[in-house]
C-alpha cells in the first residue's frame, strides 16, 4: 500500500498512470524483472542468429555451443555475398518491396478517401468485400495466379511478385487507413473548398500529408508481406534465377540434410536487418498508428 | 503473415486482416471551427448535401476507387473464380502444357478429396494447430500487454524493442533460426535442456510444437502492441473513478477494461485465426515440406504439395476452396458480431 498514486515514472505521460498507480510497488518490481526476462527470451533467437553469423565455422559445428565467441569472423558473410549473386537477390527483393509499398499506399489512400469522404451506392457492400478479401488465403491462389502469370508472360519477372502483393495488401491497407482519413475534420475539407482549392489539391496537398502517419503504419504490413514472400518467389520464378529474391537465396544454404548453418545465419541476418531498420524508423509511428486506428 | 509477414505475415503474414478502424468508441472530431460553418453560403451547396457532411460527388468516389478495384478484380477476384473453376476440372500436367483440353469433372475432385483419409487428417491437424496457435498467441500477447502498462519506461522499452524485433523477422529467417536453435547436434536448446541429440522434427507433436513456438514468437507482438495501445487509450479518469468507488483490481479488469477493450480483442482474435489457419512458410521450412510422410501437413502446404509437387492442380484447388470456405465462415461470423453491436461500417 506504499503508493496509491505511484509516481508516473519515466516519461509515460499521464495516460497510463491510472492503471499503474493502482499497483503496489513490490509487484511492480516483480513485473519489471519478468518483463526483462521475457525480453531476453524473445530477443534470444535474433541474438543467436547474429552470433552464429559471425562465429567461425568450427564453433558453429560444435556440439558444445557457447553463447559468445572469442574470434568473430565475417567468413560466413563473405561466403554468402560471393557465391550466389546475393547482391542481385537483395536488390530484387528491395525493388519488389519498395514498389509494393509505394503502389499500395497510393492506391489504398485513394480508395480509403472514397469510402470515408463520400456516400454512394454500394459503399457498404464494398467495405464488406474489402473485409472479406482480407481473409482470402493468398497461398491457395498460387495455382490460378501461376496460370495467370504464365498467360501474361510474367513468369520469371519481378512483376509476377509485385502485382499480386499490391493486390493482397490493399484490403487491409484500406481498412486501416479509413480511420486516419475519417479523423481529418470535415470542416477542414469545407474550408479548403471555400478557399477555392480543387478536389485534387485538397486530396494531395491537405489530406495526404495529414494521413501520412497512417500510411507509414500501413506500409509496414505491405513491406513485410512483400519482403517475406517465399511462396510466390518459389512458384513464379522457376527458371530465371537472376530474378530470384532473398528467400530463395537463403534456401540455397539450407539443405535439410547438410545445412551450412553459418551461411544460413549470415543470409538470414542480411535478410532481417533491412526489416529491422525499417521497423526502428517507423516504430513510434507504428505504435501511435495502431493506437490511432484502434481509437478511430 | 505470415508470415507478416508477420506470418505475417508476417508472413506472408501480411496479407493481413482485421480492421482496426472499426474498433473502439468513435471519437468524433471536435475541432470543427464554428465560424467556418457560418461562412457557408446559404442553401444546399450543389453536390454536397449537409446530411452526414458527406459529399455525394457523383463519379468521384468511383474514380478514386478505380485503381484499387482494377487491382483487386484482376488479381484477387478473378483468381478466386479460377480457383473454383479449376477445382471442377481435370487439370494435371497434360492440361498445363496444353496437350489435352481441360475436362469438366463436376464434383469428382471433391469426392476424391473427401474419400481420402489423409485430407481429413490434415484438416483436423490444421484446425487443432491453428487453435493452439491462436490461444497461445492471445494469452502471451494480452498478458504482456498488461505487463507493459505496469512497468517503468526502461523495461518497457526493452520488451517493446525485443517484440518489434521478433515481429520484424521475416517468417523464413525466423523459421531457419528456430530450426537451428533446436538443432539436435549444434543447437543450444538441446544442450540447455540436456536432452542430447533428441530430434524435434522427427516426432509429429514435437515438430508441431516447434512450429507453434516460432509462430507464437513472431505473432504475439502484434497482439501485444495493439492491446497495449488499446489499454493506453482508456481515459485514466474512468479507472480512477472505479478505484474511488472501491472497485478491486480484478473488478476493474473484469467490469471496466474488458468491455472497453472487447472490440480490440475481437479484432486480434479474428486476425490471429486467419493468420494461423494459413501458416505456410513455417511448416514448409521447419518440417521440410510437411514432415516425415506428411505428418506435419496443414491445408495450405497440403494444397501446395498436391498442386506443384504432384501436378494435381485440380485437387490442390479443391483444397484451396475448402480453406476459402472455412475462412469465409470465420469472417461472416465476425461481420455478424459487428452488425449485432450496431457498428457502422
Amino acid at each position: 500500500m506504499s503508493s496509491v498514486h505511484g509516481p508516473a515514472a519515466g516519461g509515460s505521460g499521464v495516460r497510463g498512470s491510472g492503471v499503474r498507480g493502482l499497483v503496489r510497488r513490490p509487484w511492480r518490481l516483480a513485473a519489471e524483472v519478468t518483463a526483462l526476462l521475457v525480453a531476453a527470451v524473445v530477443a534470444f533467437p535474433l541474438y543467436w542468429m547474429l552470433l552464429s553469423a559471425v562465429k567461425p565455422a568450427g564453433e558453429i559445428e560444435s556440439t558444445d555451443p557457447r553463447p559468445w565467441t572469442s574470434s568473430p569472423t565475417l567468413d560466413s558473410f563473405r561466403r554468402v555475398l560471393e557465391q550466389h549473386e546475393f547482391g542481385r537477390y537483395f536488390v530484387n527483393s528491395l525493388i519488389v518491396a519498395v514498389s509494393v509499398v509505394i503502389a499500395s499506399a497510393l492506391i489504398a489512400f485513394l480508395a480509403a478517401t472514397a469510402v470515408t469522404r463520400f456516400r454512394f451506392r454500394f459503399r457498404t457492400t464494398l467495405l464488406i468485400m474489402f473485409l472479406v478479401a482480407q481473409m482470402v488465403p493468398v497461398e491457395a491462389l498460387t495455382i490460378p495466379l501461376f496460370f495467370l502469370m504464365r498467360d501474361f508472360g510474367q513468369l520469371n519477372t519481378l512483376g509476377s511478385l509485385i502485382l499480386p502483393h499490391i493486390a493482397f495488401s490493399l484490403p487491409f491497407a484500406i481498412w486501416m487507413l479509413r480511420g486516419f482519413v475519417k479523423a481529418v475534420p470535415e470542416s477542414l475539407e469545407e474550408a479548403a473548398y471555400l478557399d477555392g482549392a480543387s478536389r485534387a489539391r485538397f486530396l494531395w496537398q491537405i489530406l495526404f500529408p495529414l494521413v501520412l502517419p497512417g500510411l507509414v503504419a500501413t506500409s509496414v504490413f505491405s513491406f513485410i508481406s512483400a519482403w517475406n514472400d517465399f511462396l510466390f518467389a518459389k512458384s513464379f520464378i522457376i527458371s530465371d534465377t537472376s530474378q530470384s529474391t532473398l528467400p530463395m537465396a537463403l534456401l540455397v544454404f539450407y539443405k535439410p540434410d547438410e545445412p551450412d548453418w553459418g551461411g544460413v545465419m549470415a543470409a538470414s541476418t542480411v535478410m532481417t536487418v533491412p526489416v529491422l531498420v525499417f521497423f526502428v524508423l517507423v516504430q513510434r509511428r507504428l505504435v501511435s498508428g495502431l493506437g490511432g486506428a484502434v481509437k478511430d | 503473415m505470415t508470415d507478416a509477414a508477420l506470418p505475417p505475415e508476417p508472413g506472408g503474414a501480411v496479407t493481413t486482416a482485421g480492421p482496426p478502424g472499426t474498433a473502439g468508441p468513435v471519437a468524433a472530431p471536435t475541432t470543427g471551427p464554428a465560424p467556418r460553418r457560418t461562412a457557408r453560403p446559404a442553401g444546399p451547396s450543389p453536390g454536397r448535401p449537409r446530411r452526414g457532411a458527406r459529399p455525394r460527388g457523383g463519379w468521384t468516389p468511383w474514380l478514386y476507387l478505380a485503381p484499387a478495384l482494377v487491382c483487386l478484380g484482376g488479381l484477387l477476384v478473378y483468381p478466386v473464380y479460377q480457383l473454383g473453376l479449376i477445382s471442377f476440372l481435370e487439370y494435371t500436367q497434360a492440361q498445363v502444357s496444353g496437350g489435352e483440353p481441360a475436362r469438366f469433372r463436376g464434383l469428382a475432385n471433391y469426392t476424391e478429396l473427401f474419400a481420402d483419409d489423409q485430407f481429413w487428417q490434415v484438416l483436423l491437424a490444421t484446425v487443432g494447430f491453428a487453435a493452439a496457435c491462436v490461444v497461445c498467441t492471445l494469452a502471451v500477447g494480452c498478458a504482456l500487454a498488461v505487463l507493459l502498462t505496469r512497468i517503468r519506461a526502461i523495461p518497457r522499452l526493452a520488451l517493446l524493442l525485443a517484440a518489434l524485433g521478433a515481429w520484424a523477422t521475416p517468417s523464413i529467417t525466423g523459421s531457419t533460426v528456430w530450426l537451428f536453435l533446436f538443432d539436435p547436434d549444434f543447437g543450444p536448446v538441446n544442450r540447455l535442456l540436456g536432452i542430447g541429440d533428441h530430434s524435434w522434427t522427427y516426432g509429429r507433436y514435437s515438430a508441431f510444437l516447434l512450429v507453434l513456438l516460432e509462430v507464437v514468437w513472431c505473432s504475439f507482438p502484434f497482439v501485444m502492441v495493439t492491446v497495449y495501445a488499446g489499454i493506453r487509450a482508456v481515459p485514466s479518469e474512468i479507472l480512477e473513478a472505479a478505484a474511488l468507488d472501491g472497485a478491486s483490481q480484478w473488478r476493474i479488469w473484469r467490469s471496466v477494461l474488458t468491455p472497453i477493450l472487447r472490440p480490440i480483442l475481437v479484432i486480434v482474435t479474428v486476425q490471429s485465426v486467419i493468420w494461423d489457419f494459413k501458416v505456410f512458410t513455417q511448416i514448409y521450412v521447419i518440417t521440410n515440406g510437411g514432415g516425415i510422410a506428411g505428418q506435419n501437413l496443414v491445408l495450405n502446404v497440403y494444397a501446395y504439395q498436391k498442386a506443384f509437387a504432384s501436378s494435381q492442380y485440380s485437387l490442390g484447388s479443391a483444397i484451396g476452396v475448402v480453406m476459402l470456405l472455412i475462412l469465409l465462415a470465420v469472417t461472416l461470423g465476425y461481420l455478424r458480431l459487428l452488425r449485432r453491436r450496431g457498428e457502422e461500417l
